[in-house]
């Protein structure tokens, strides 16, 4: 309990030194509430369980995340390699297959990057200053979130379709924004839009802006500071958002299907040709594809994991 | 590791691009095709090139007939279409993109393979079904896709209405029927192919109402040992029509090209290369050729019993007509 208050008077203390302005922002309040769990009471109090019923949740747990996991995991892997590893090979080396790699690391670089930079000016305007309307930006950034695929892909087909809102200027100038690569990276960027923010958002509210407030008044410009106070501090958080925002670009499949046109070796992405080949009873070609999605997700996995340590890690002595 | 490698996978991924052909046409097909039109893809780049110098380079792109319309509709940039029935190109022709007599253009209704409407059963026919009438019976479990969204799911419903029309006399008798029959489906899925994997893969259901061709291919993909294909002895002749896309291929400049892709289909190597994908072809040699492929079905066409595909449509598929009112029930 000591720890806890010494962290209250520190927060006061912060009070009383920071200069002005932001002090309505409430990174103290969130400090106190994240320090509680970590250091007020320690993991073995929470054991109150008795041994028994410890073990039947943790084995239903364990169950659960194999049968539902695990297996299906497996069973792809085991798929794929049915027919041996030439077949395997010879199924990502067809033209279809590199086309859909192709357009799926293409589509995944232009969203990703987009994002980044929508993502970090967005998180930088809602965390470090005040303004009416900011509950709204907020919610319009989880819009993706909470929107199903298809309406978000439908919503393109409206906009740039022929019988479109833009549709007539954009045949009269001969654009191809649907069913095209345009199309489907739009429909990618909306649906991956709210990642970049979302995980930087509460970092730098948290942070503060003591630390840009200091370094402005030391002489540091716009840019400087950005570069050497800002980014350092949110890097790890800001690897964990394009981390997301890569895995979920790549694996997009509703939005992408709406807008894609399906045209064979030129827009159809990788989620959509295991579909396409699945159909088409080439099982083994079909599930290798899925195996390299599959294997995406598992760098993903280690990857958030290793961040998600740092991110702590780079937190644990601000909090003292 | 990974971060030096990827540069290098995404290097000869670029280098690996197709180099470009003189002409390039886009297909846009519905769902059941796939195999027929790489087969026959294959043979008209050998021809066209043969026959002009030049080379071609065919897009394909499969889908549900009435989405894939839709898809055009939107601006999916085809230069031919190839659905599954004339309704859905009469609907791109009605924004403009495909002339108003698009079906006269080409010999017997621009349709130059045709198809029809088969029973897929498990082997040895559990249930016995024969004929049309043994759908409605309790306890059989049929598997169709959604009239709504799929051209090969209006074939077969319009094969049963046909059939009960024909046998009771009609068509409140006939909608009794179907309205039986659909009572009998347990799942609707959007498209033929959608269905196949159903019936064929996730073993749901008694019967499979498809496409003579998908039929015959389930059966070669997994071995007939699995799957037995009934023909009754009624059904209706299904008529899949193609078009150049009027609008697209003038703007691309692909319309030679285009024509030149059609008018293959009439060719006795076209003919053979649909009897080989076991659509019916239209050539009586070629069709005599491929004879005992084919069992012998009396086929009634749309224009018969329904005056039409237009018709059809409005008094069948469209909203609140026959099929919502028989699917509420």
């Amino acid at each position: 309990m000591s720890t806890q208050s010494s962290v209250v008077t520190s927060a006061t203390e912060l009070r009383a030194y920071a200069p002005t302005a932001d002090l309505t922002v409430s990174p103290p309040p969130s400090r106190i509430e994240r320090a509680r769990p970590r250091t007020g009471t320690s993991p073995d109090n929470l054991r109150t369980e008795p041994g028994p019923v410890r073990f039947i949740i943790i084995t239903l747990a364990v169950t659960f995340l194999s049968v539902f996991v695990v297996l299906p995991l497996v069973v792809v892997f085991a798929s794929a390699f049915s027919k041996g590893i030439g077949t395997y090979l010879a199924a990502l080396g067809e033209p279809e297959a590199l086309s859909a790699i192709k357009l799926t690391l293409l589509v995944a670089a232009i969203s990703v990057t987009l994002n980044l930079v929508f993502g970090v000016i967005a998180a930088w305007a809602i965390a470090k200053f005040d303004f009416t309307g900011k509950t709204f930006l907020i919610t319009l950034i989880d819009l993706p979130f909470s929107v199903s695929p298809v309406i978000s892909g439908l919503v393109f087909v409206l906009l740039f379709g022929a019988q479109g809102f833009f549709g007539t200027w954009l045949q009269a100038h001969d654009i191809h924004i649907l069913f095209a690569v345009p199309g489907i990276a739009l429909a990618t960027i909306f649906v991956t839009f709210p990642f970049v923010a979302r995980s930087l958002i509460p970092l730098m509210q948290e942070q503060g802006t003591q630390e840009e407030e200091a370094a402005i008044s030391l002489g540091a410009s716009g840019l400087q500071t950005f570069f050497r106070v800002t980014l350092p501090n949110i890097k790890w958080g800001l690897l964990y958002g394009v981390l997301l925002c890569n895995a979920r670009a790549m694996g997009e499949f509703g939005a992408v299907s709406v807008v894609s046109g399906h045209i064979r070796g030129e827009t159809n992405t990788m989620p959509l040709l295991v579909e396409i080949l699945y159909n088409e009873y080439q099982f083994v070609a079909s599930f290798a594809i899925a195996s390299l999605l599959a294997m995406l997700a598992l760098i993903t996995l280690v990857v958030k994991t290793v961040l998600e340590r740092r991110l702590d890690e780079g937190q644990e002595p601000r909090d003292h | 590791m990974f971060r030096r490698i990827l540069p290098l996978v995404a290097g000869l991924l670029w280098a690996g691009s197709a180099l470009a052909a003189d002409v390039s046409l886009l297909n846009v097909s519905y769902d059941p095709t796939r195999e027929l039109y790489a087969d026959f893809n294959k043979a008209f780049i050998a021809a066209y090139s043969k026959e002009t110098g030049k080379s071609v380079e065919i897009k394909q792109s499969h889908g549900g007939s009435g989405s894939q319309a839709r898809s055009v509709i939107d601006g999916l940039q085809a230069d031919v279409v190839t659905l599954a029935l004339a309704y859905d190109i009469d609907a791109i022709a009605g924004k403009g993109l495909v002339a108003p007599d698009w079906q006269k253009r080409l010999p017997l209704n621009a349709s130059p393979y045709t198809s029809t409407i088969v029973f897929l059963v498990r082997k040895g026919n559990p249930k016995a079904i024969k004929d049309w009438d043994d759908l409605i019976k309790p306890g059989v479990s049929v598997i169709t896709p959604n009239p709504k969204t799929s051209g090969g799911a209006r074939w077969n419903y319009l094969a049963a209405w046909g059939y009960a029309e024909k046998k009771f006399g009609s068509s409140d008798k006939a909608k009794k029927f179907v309205g039986d029959l659909f009572k009998n489906v347990p799942v609707l899925d959007t498209g033929a192919r959608g269905s196949t994997v159903t019936f064929v893969e996730r073993g749901v259901g008694d019967v499979l109402l498809a496409w003579e061709n998908e039929a015959f291919l389930a059966q070669r993909e997994f071995g007939k040992d699995k799957f037995e294909i009934v023909s009754p002895p009624l059904s209706i002749l299904a008529e899949p029509p193609v078009s150049v896309v009027d609008k697209v291929a003038d703007k691309k400049g692909t319309r030679a090209a285009a024509e030149a892709y059609l008018k293959y289909w009439y060719t006795k190597e076209g003919q053979e290369i649909a009897a080989r994908n076991s659509y019916r072809p239209r050539d009586s040699e070629i069709a005599k050729e491929y004879e005992k492929s084919f069992a012998k079905v009396e086929l009634f066409t749309i224009d018969d019993v329904f005056g039409g595909w237009a018709k059809a449509q409005k008094e069948h598929f469209a909203e609140g007509g026959i099929f919502d009112q028989i699917y509420k029930n």
